[in-house]
């Protein structure tokens, strides 16, 4: 393993990772609800009445920042070098993946592991443990 | 209230997501890559996160009403079960493949980026299918339990 000292950014993940703490804690303290991104977005596929318009606020928010950031700045550098094909078989496992193990980076990995939630700990170890794999099969062994 | 509560918290998430760099799934693989040179970065902005969060999810443990009066449904504990070890699995799978996750994925589709629009949308298609198979489930359990006394 070698540093990419050239590519980390301690000063903005600390800031934004503090940034999407506040934003779950507001959710906490407010709503009363976890911030997990996949359940609630994922909740909207088996609509409730009194239990839909909080959702899709919530997601409107998720895609109105990038819109009212690049209103005031230039949008920070977003690179996707993965293909159409695989991107939409990504698309597939994590929108399935999230729900089977009800929860993502977000519910699981900020709440959960904020809350000392062992499920959520378990859960998070799993998925990056299986992020890691994949990028070393894909990087290291397929595409020598 | 509550729903300019809830997207205002979806706005900040929103921003966060974007000043961390989780919104760049080069930077999010550059993490992933332990193998190669790798970027540190998102282990900063989880840090960052859970160090902020915990407060206010300690401050809510005992009650029962949030700071706006509504129930708080907060999950209470869960075992530890194949569901959450598999579908884990498999999620973790799908970011090492893109480095997205739902979040961003939300982020990168209002950027109008239209990789991030495709990955959005088989997200939610995979979504669909989980949907299905659980409403299968719900509708037809199997054959009826015999109990036996």
């Amino acid at each position: 393993m070698s540093i990419a000292w050239n590519a980390f950014t301690p000063a903005s993940a600390l800031i934004g990772g503090a940034i999407i703490g506040a934003a779950a804690a507001l959710f906490a303290v407010l709503n009363g609800r976890i911030a997990g991104v996949s359940g609630i977005l994922g909740g909207l596929a088996r609509p409730q009445p009194g239990d839909i318009s909080w959702r899709i606020a919530f997601v409107a928010g998720l895609v109105a920042a990038p819109l009212a950031w690049g209103f005031f700045a230039a949008l920070p550098e977003i690179r996707v070098d993965t293909s159409y094909f695989t991107l939409a078989a990504a698309g597939l496992l994590v929108g399935i993946g999230t729900r089977y193990g009800g929860g993502c980076t977000s519910g699981h990995g900020v709440c959960g592991v904020a809350r000392l939630s062992p499920r959520s700990i378990v859960a998070t170890l799993a998925f990056m443990a299986a992020g890691f794999a994949t990028v070393y099969i894909a990087r290291h062994l397929i595409s020598q | 209230m509550y729903t300019a509560a809830s997207f205002t918290a979806g706005f900040v998430f929103g921003l966060g997501l974007l000043v961390s760099g989780m919104v760049n799934p080069a930077k999010v693989l550059g993490f992933l890559d332990l193998a190669g040179a790798w970027d540190p970065s998102l282990a900063l902005v989880m840090a960052g996160a859970v160090a902020v969060g915990a407060g206010a999810f300690a401050f809510m443990k005992r009650r029962t009403r949030t700071l706006l009066g509504a129930p708080v449904l907060l999950p209470g504990a869960r075992g530890i079960d194949r569901r959450l070890m598999l579908g884990s699995l498999v999620f973790g799978v799908g970011w090492g493949l893109a480095g997205i996750c739902p979040g961003p994925a939300l982020v990168l589709a209002g950027t109008g980026s239209a990789k991030g629009l495709v990955f959005l949308v088989s997200m939610i298609a995979g979504n669909g299918i989980f949907e299905f198979f659980e409403k299968r489930k719900r509708v037809a359990p199997g054959p009826a339990q015999v109990r036996s006394s």
